[in-house]
Formats: C-alpha cells, structure tokens, sequence
C-alpha cells in the first residue's frame, strides 16, 4: 500500500493577501490556518501535527513568514509530529512530509503552511534588489555557501531564469511568441479569480515589448511577490467519515529534478498524463512551466513551446488548463502553496469563472526547479 | 592576463575557502584552477572534498587550458548591486577539458549583444583585493583573445 492511499487533504485554507500589507505575517498565518482547519471540520485542539516550508528561518527578507514553534503556540496546538526546513522536494517537499508522518502513524491530522511576507519586507528595505542583496543593510548579502559561485559574477534570482531560457530557446528552437503564452493566459485566468494579484488583460505585444531583466527573461516571465499564507490539513482517511470535499492524493513525486520527480509520479500510479484535466505548473519564472509541462509528460521533450503555441492548449477550455487562478505570474508569488490551493479549488468545483469545465477530476501541481522539486497528482472529492 | 573592469564596477568579493582557495586565487599565475581527481581524471566544479565519480581522496586544483565555449547567457538589464551597473553578461561556460564541466562567470571585451552560445572564449582575470575573479573574452578564430 502506499502512502498516498492512506492520507488526504481535508483542509484548505487561505489568508488576505495582496502588495505591501505591512501586517504580521504570524497573523496571516493564524489566518490561514485556522481557515484551513474550519473547512476540515476539525477543533484546532485536534491538530497533532504541523509541517512548513521553509521553517524559521528563510534565505532573504520576507522568504520564511513564521516557523513551527510560533504557530505551536499561536494555537496552543499538543504536538506528535513536526518539521519545517528548505532541502525538501520543492515547497511541496512540506506536504510530502506530512503524508509520510500521517501514514506512518506518527500522527493523525497536519497543518501544513507556507507564509510570504516578501512585498512588504522589500518595501521596508527600499527595493526588491535591496531585500535581495541587503546593499542598504548593515549586513549585505555575502558571496558564501552556493551564493559563492553566483554573486561574484552578479548573479541573482532571475539570472538563472535568463540562463534556462535563453539555453531552452536555443535547444528547442522555440520562440519568445511562445513562451509569452504563459504569462498571456496566466493573466486571463486571473481575471476570473477575484483573489488573483493582476486581472486586467495582458496582450502578447505587451508582453514582447515589456522590459528585459534577465535577457531574454522580461518583467512579465517574473512573478510577483506579495504577502499571505496558505494552509493545509493532510489527514488519515479513515478520519473522513462525513466529511466532505477532501482531495484525494493519487502519487508522489519527490526526487530531485523535475524529470526524476515525474517519472517517480508516474510510477506510483496507473493514471496517465492523459488523464490530467488540470494542470498547476510552478511558474516563478516562465520558462520553468514550459520544462514541467515536458518532465511530467504533457508534451514531449523540447515540444512545449510548439504545444502552447497560440495558447489553446493551455486555456481554460483546452486539453491541459494551465494555471487556472493566474498562477504566481498574475495571481501573486505565495511560493508553490498557491499552485496546490487552486488545484484543490478546482477539483470542488468552486473554481467560480474560472472553473475548468467539465468538473476535473485529476489535478497535477508542480513545484520548484533545478534540484528542489516536487510534484502531486491529485483527485476529485 | 588581467582585465581592467569597465568603469567602476566593484564585485562582491567570495567568502573563500580552503575547498575554493584555488580558485579564487589561482588566478596569479596565470591559469584558471579546476578540481581533479588524481585517481580517474574527472574534473568537478565547483570543487569537491574528494571525486564525485570513483569516490577517490584525490582531488587537486589544477592549471586547465582556460579555453571553452558559451553554454548559456544571459544579458542583465536590471542592476541588482549598486557597485555593478547593469547592462553586464552572466554566463554558463563548458570548458573543453570534459563535456559539461561547466562554470558560472561573465563575459568581457565583447558587447553583451554580440555574445552567442557556442562561441569560444578563453578565461582572464579580473583582480579586485586579493581575488583573481576568472571571466571569459571572445576567442578569436586565430586562437588569440
């Protein structure tokens, strides 16, 4: 039996979040979690177990918003089970733990988050490169640990897109048109969130003329930070007696690169990519969704950018809706937990004008790059 | 051997160690330093405390030819870091010692629009303290940089 059997997501649960709300990120978090745990059914006291991505401490200004032992007791929670830490599969690596805690008996119900608190904290330090770099601190950002190797050269966060892309581009004969695809649908799912960051609609012109940050990475293949938590309860399924609107979890990917987390997916199911009537790809950058739509076998290798040619392939009434909520493209940068908040959305049906239609029933989220990934196949209530 | 940096550009400096010591200050003597393992010959970058391949305690900074070709680039339009204005080139370059032996740097002599993947560059050095940063310029087709 696997795992995945055993457990399932119960809760969901999602803060205010926005640009530069300056509120306490340990709030927002309270928030969310305790959204989560109502639409659960559950009394917080019955809460046993808490995971999180990144945990305490976080690499830049507003990357980590609470840790575990704040949450503990913010809720006055008994814990069994515990963890929060960065080297995980992906920022899904937090809900994969959780899996692994329940079916192992270690406890019975986790209350997974992630919390941003990123557009503020740059806000406080004067910039975005400023919260990035601490150039206006009393402490600038050290060329140490895997930073010795990039920011002697001034390479920063989007370098690495710019170097995917500009490397994908190449291989795969692909072009900008294509590519742009994300960003343009990102938005017009957007515009049907009513939670969504960026609802207004974002032309392809527009998107090829915006700026370079990265060349040939431009403004609109970057997504957006803003503030906000999203929360989770992972619970045992023999708990789910009466209890409706939990999403099933059909596989586990959690090994590192986005090829080996699919294969590792696919090979703990009997579905298959056809079966995929959703689809939530990480888009931190664009390019990174064009690579998952690859790895998980949507398209074939080096075929995405011919596959979201003209963006009917990844509409809302195509073979793969892609990013339905806008994605952190247009819906704002909650870190991975956005993407698997919306694939949960989906499959209830409570998708509102963006509602894939007819109702999925299976949903694949993809989070990370590079070796921090992670990916779930996930199925209707 | 070494390059002036384009106007007043300061990098940020590594916080070196004995594992990367060769390659930050092995620059002095002219060469780029690139871990190998002195049992099988792998190169690693960036450096290892012994061989990723045959698992040997062997591995030793050694002189490489500095000469390789551009795997990926990317143009920064943005500045990221005061001391380093923007527009500058950030590049992945696979050395022609062994297929994807490849090192983060940046490209210079060149205008960072006439940079291309898979064009020959050849390392130099920047030095700024006592760090000898290895960045790349063109090769030319008559082997002279």
């Amino acid at each position: 039996v696997n795992s995945e059997d055993l457990v399932a997501i119960r809760g969901v649960g999602m803060s205010r979040t926005g640009r530069r709300l300056h509120l306490d990120p340990l709030h927002l978090t309270g928030e969310a979690a305790l959204l989560a745990i109502a639409d659960a059914g559950l009394d917080v006291g019955e809460i046993d177990g808490v995971s999180t991505y990144p945990g305490g401490a976080g690499s830049t200004a507003g990357m980590s918003g609470a840790g575990v032992y704040e949450v503990a007791d913010l809720l006055g929670l008994k814990l069994r089970w515990f963890t929060g830490g960065a080297e995980v599969a992906g920022q899904l690596g937090s809900l994969v733990n959780a899996v692994l805690a329940v079916a192992g008996g270690l406890c019975e119900h986790v209350l997974c988050f992630r919390t941003v608190f990123e557009s503020s904290a740059q806000d406080l330090a004067g910039s975005r490169a400023a919260a990035l770099t601490g150039s206006n601190s009393a402490a600038p950002m050290r060329a140490d640990g895997i930073r010795e190797w990039s920011l002697p050269f001034g390479a920063l966060h989007t370098s690495f897109g710019g170097l995917e892309t500009r490397r994908y581009l190449y291989e795969t004969g692909s072009s900008r048109q294509q590519l742009g695809q994300i960003a343009v649908t990102a938005r017009r799912n957007a515009a049907g969130n009513p939670r969504a960051l960026y609802r207004h609609p974002l032309t392809l012109e527009e998107y090829l003329s915006s700026r370079m940050i990265s060349e040939p990475l431009c403004l609109y293949d970057c997504d957006v930070p803003i503030d906000g938590s999203i929360a989770f309860v992972v619970s045992r399924k023999s708990s789910l007696d009466g209890h409706a609107g939990s999403i099933g979890i059909q596989a586990i990917g959690s090994a590192p690169t986005m090829k080996a987390a699919a294969e590792m997916l696919w090979s703990r199911t009997a579905l298959t990519p056809s079966d995929i009537d959703v689809a939530q790809l990480y888009d931190g950058f664009s390019i990174l969704a064009v690579q998952w739509l690859e790895a998980l076998g949507i398209c074939g290798p080096g075929q995405g950018g011919a596959y979201i040619d003209g963006g009917e392939n990844i509409g809302l009434d195509g073979p793969t809706p892609l990013n339905t909520g806008g994605g952190q493209l247009s819906g704002g940068r909650m870190h991975g937990y956005g993407h698997l908040h919306e694939a949960c959305i989906q499959l209830r049906g409570a998708g509102g004008d963006r509602q894939v239609k007819p109702w999925p029933e299976i949903a694949v989220v993809s989070n990370g790059a590079g070796h921090f990934t992670g990916c779930l196949l996930l199925s209707a209530p | 051997v070494s390059t002036p940096e384009p106007g007043q550009a300061k990098r940020p400096l590594p916080v070196v160690t004995p594992r990367s010591h060769a390659f930050w200050h092995g620059g002095a003597d002219g060469h780029l330093h690139i871990g190998q393992c002195q049992q099988c010959g792998f190169y690693s970058h960036p450096p290892l405390p012994y061989c990723p391949r045959c698992h040997a305690d062997g591995v030793t900074a050694v002189p490489v030819s500095g000469v390789g070709s551009v795997y990926s680039f990317t143009i920064e339009r943005y500045t990221w870091l005061p001391d380093l204005p923007a527009p500058y080139v950030v590049a992945e370059v696979e050395l022609v010692e062994q297929d994807g032996l490849r090192l983060l740097t940046t490209i210079v002599d060149c205008n960072p629009d006439d940079v291309t993947i898979g064009m020959r560059v050849a390392v130099s050095f920047i030095r700024q303290s006592d760090v000898f940063f290895p960045v790349f310029r063109p090769l030319h087709r008559d082997g002279q940089s």
